[in-house]
């Protein structure tokens, strides 16, 4: 019983923490992009479509992938070369990405995802660590994409915190004007690591659409891209902490299907993981200390020769 | 050309808009040679810079470094061709460790290896003898600490013209002291430096040229050995300047302010103001001493009603106003104006116009629901004439003056409310010479106006000539008050190291 809510979990929470890491990496780099939920929305239907067509699961992955950075890359337009503000910008990506989701996805309204893509995520079992008691079955007996997902959440810490790269990144996030005078092409990296954060959420958002439910439903997503921002606070910027944030958001939110002979309402199950995110912000705002504070010039555009 | 010019400048042009920040300007500066840039608040030194350094780009002119023309579209440009630049506001990560911030932008090996780069740094570092804690974060350092970084990451990018917009503006004697051995120290070891600054003694004291700036325009240049400081002012004020500071005779009328017991906690429960009693009286200005940080900015604001009170009182003209709102202390009369480090932080905002700035406080005394804009803006033109502010106009955005005319705007603002008592906390500070004797003069009208003005100070000469007596404060407490005209720079020094002399409190 255990062990299959844990499982669950994971697979629950594998969109959130895919999303989490795009945001994340997009907010280091000093930009809030609010366009998750649409970027996920786009992706999810992307690489729905392009999967049902091809039946191939690789061209639903990389459907996804590059819808996303495109939505991302519409946001970045907007606020790194023409400077303009990142909320509406982002607002703006969600409500388009969520537009254009629902009408693209008219004609696969109950459609379902072919044999093929399904059996190519089901889960693999690793040899050898798979045996150990509760763990083996939680974290190596899953699909391919649950994999990727912390494996990649592994890279981006290491990414962030042990490279070069990294601490550009860092800087560019905290004091941009401070990276320019070192220096960095505040620009490159900008483009790069939104564009990146793009690709990563429209994974998360295939991944519902394409693994998990596997059936196009309009607006699959149902919120999840904004959780994954609030999961960018809860981890406070840091992709080891992101994993355990998703995976916590990601049992919450099948909790209500586990225990439903509790009697227990449903409507306020559902509502759980939108309640602890309500929560968990207001304790991450209390926290005043430097350490796990938000980059200093988030959301904030930066031109050289401003006075 | 000669490769022992380092750098060479040739009619620099830089517009912002309609203002001209740079006119047509010359520099040349040799190997070895530590060279001045002189000049009042808005004459161009930090443009002319920034364009050095790659931060601007210059509108006409031409550039050589090394006897090389150079055009640089970034930063990056200028680094590679060994420029650095010590902006006035640093340009560090506070939130990352000294070690990281001087690493930032570097080329080498994908991974960071904290270990190597420390001791290849402590190697350039120590070469010049600078020594720094490289595993403290930027926000935990002092001032001088975070100098010594930013001076430690120019010689590690390989610079050898270095540029200090204003290096000791924010520095106390001492660390001044420790900055021009180090300078001296890498001229001679080949660099070039450019320095920065208005204040007269350090151009004498370290440099071995200056080009002195006026109005966007090279006036002249000269070697510092067959200069002096009169004939400096003259060129950068552009008139013959008088110098000294009045203190005119008032009587001294009744008390308009005491102050008893004052306690106030900080967030974290430390006492930052302990025990603290003085008076004003009508009439006086009465200046605070100490080094930074010693309370004076929790007095302003706890006296403005800006900060909680613990225990204590504040009594004005016998009427306790502890627990006041602000509002309400601004109108018994109690003005406020407090320049932080940053010189906009507090008071105004950076975005709006003078006009709009001037209304935050003006607009509870107009009647009706609409903002009458029309007379305040007669009143901004008149404050313009009467200051010298120098401005394209009252709809100005103020973040867009130079910082000299920020505080005039801010401190003609509260003298414009015909205040009774006028606090001012560094109301000079990064000012230029002309610019701060305006805000002596006027703060000596408010004075002969009966107004008990506390003037928070950090240079010592200014606060004997100018205050009638002298608060000094050490870690929140009041270790003495003392009347200007008797005391002794050295004896005021004694003091702000926290000994307390029962002897000079009674005065």
């Amino acid at each position: 019983m255990l062990v299959n809510i844990l499982k669950a979990s994971l697979v629950a929470g594998t969109p959130l923490l895919l999303a989490t890491l795009g945001e994340l990496i997009t907010e280091k780099a000093g930009n809030l992009n609010l366009g998750v939920e649409g970027m996920m929305l786009v992706g999810a239907i992307s690489g729905f479509a392009l999967g049902f067509y091809f039946q191939n699961p690789y061209m639903a992955l990389i459907g996804a992938s590059l819808s996303g950075s495109f939505a991302a890359l519409i946001y970045g337009f907007l606020t790194i070369t023409l400077r303009s503000n990142q909320v509406v910008s982002g607002l703006s990506l969600t409500i388009f990405g969520t537009g254009l989701s629902s009408f693209l996805g008219t004609n696969f309204v109950g459609k379902k995802m072919p044999v093929e893509v399904i059996n190519f995520f089901k889960p693999i079992e690793i040899p050898l660590i798979s045996k150990i008691p509760i763990i083996g079955e939680v974290l190596f007996n899953q699909d391919i994409y649950v994999y990727f997902s912390y494996i990649l959440a592994v890279f981006l810490g290491i990414y962030l915190f042990k490279t070069r790269k990294g601490l550009n990144l860092t800087a560019i996030g905290e004091n941009p004007s401070a990276a320019d005078a070192a220096g960095i092409k505040i620009d490159l990296y900008k483009y790069i690591h939104i564009l990146i954060g793009g690709a990563l959420c429209g994974l998360g958002g295939a991944y519902l659409s394409v693994v998990q439910v596997p059936t196009w439903q309009e607006n699959i997503t149902a919120g999840r891209g904004w959780i994954a921002i609030a999961l960018v606070i809860f981890s406070k910027w840091n992709p080891f902490k992101s994993i355990y944030g998703a995976y916590l958001f990601g049992g919450l939110s099948i909790i209500g299907f586990r225990i439903q002979y509790l009697n227990i309402s449903q409507n306020l199950l559902n509502m759980l993981p939108y309640i602890v995110t309500i929560v968990v912000l207001v304790f991450s705002s209390l926290n005043k200390s430097k350490e796990g504070s938000p980059p200093k010039s988030l959301s904030l555009p930066y031109f050289r020769e401003e006075r | 050309m000669d490769q022992n010019i380092y750098v060479k400048m040739e009619s620099i042009s830089k517009n912002f808009g309609t203002v001209k920040a740079n006119d047509n300007i010359n520099l040349t500066v040799k190997k070895g040679e530590i060279h001045a840039l002189l000049g009042e608040n808005g004459a161009g030194k930090s443009t002319l810079m920034n364009m050095l350094s790659g931060f601007y780009k210059p509108d006409s002119g031409s550039i050589y470094i090394h006897g090389e023309p150079v055009k640089f579209d970034s930063p990056k440009d200028s680094i590679k061709k060994g420029i650095g630049m010590i902006h006035q506001h640093y340009k560090l990560v506070e939130a990352m460790t000294a070690v990281q911030n001087i690493t930032l932008g570097q080329k080498g090996s994908f991974f960071l290896s904290e270990k190597k780069s420390k001791n290849k740094i402590k190697k350039v570092a120590e070469s010049y003898g600078l020594k720094i804690n490289y595993d403290k974060k930027v926000y935990e350092m002092s001032i001088g600490e975070k100098q010594a970084t930013e001076i430690i990451k120019v010689l590690y990018q390989g610079a050898d013209i270095l540029i200090m917009d204003e290096p000791t503006a924010v520095l106390t004697p001492q660390e001044t002291k420790k900055l021009f051995e180090i300078l001296k120290n890498m001229a001679r070891e080949g660099c070039s430096i450019i320095i920065i600054t208005h204040k007269l003694h350090e151009v004498m004291e370290i440099s071995h040229k200056v080009t002195v700036l006026r109005k966007g325009q090279t006036i002249k240049t000269l070697e510092t050995e067959k200069t002096n400081s009169k004939e400096l002012t003259d060129l950068m004020v552009g008139r013959a300047v008088d110098l000294s500071i009045d203190r005119p005779e008032v009587e001294i009328g009744e008390e308009i302010l005491k102050i008893e017991n004052l306690t106030a906690e900080d967030v974290d429960k430390v006492e930052v103001l302990k025990n603290v009693s003085f008076n004003l009286r009508k009439g006086e200005i009465l200046g605070v001493a100490g080094v930074a940080g010693s309370g004076q900015k929790e007095l302003c604001e706890a006296i403005a009603g800006l900060y909680k009170i613990k225990k204590g009182k504040i009594l004005y003209e016998n009427e306790d106003i502890v627990g006041l709102s602000p509002r309400d202390i601004i109108h018994k009369g109690i003005s406020m104006s407090f320049i932080p480090e940053d010189r906009l932080g507090m008071g105004l905002v950076a975005s709006m116009d003078m006009v709009d700035n001037y209304l935050l406080k003006e607009q509870h005394k107009q009647k009706g629901i609409f903002i009458k804009r029309k007379p305040v803006k007669e009143k901004c033109n008149n404050m313009i004439s009467k200051l010298e502010i120098q401005t394209p106009g009252t709809s100005h955005p103020v973040k867009q003056l130079s910082g000299g005319n920020i505080q005039k705007v801010l401190i003609g603002r509260e003298i414009d409310t015909n205040p009774h008592v006028l606090i001012t906390a560094y109301a000079v500070r990064g000012l230029d010479i002309a610019s701060s004797h305006t805000i002596y003069d006027l703060l000596n009208e408010q004075k002969k106006k009966d107004v008990g003005i506390l003037f928070i100070g950090e240079d010592l000469d200014v606060l004997l000539k100018l205050c009638d007596r002298i608060m000094v404060l050490s870690s929140g407490r009041v270790t003495g008050i003392v009347s200007a005209k008797e005391t002794t720079k050295e004896k005021i020094g004694l003091l702000m190291s926290d000994e307390i002399n029962t002897e000079v409190l009674a005065v």
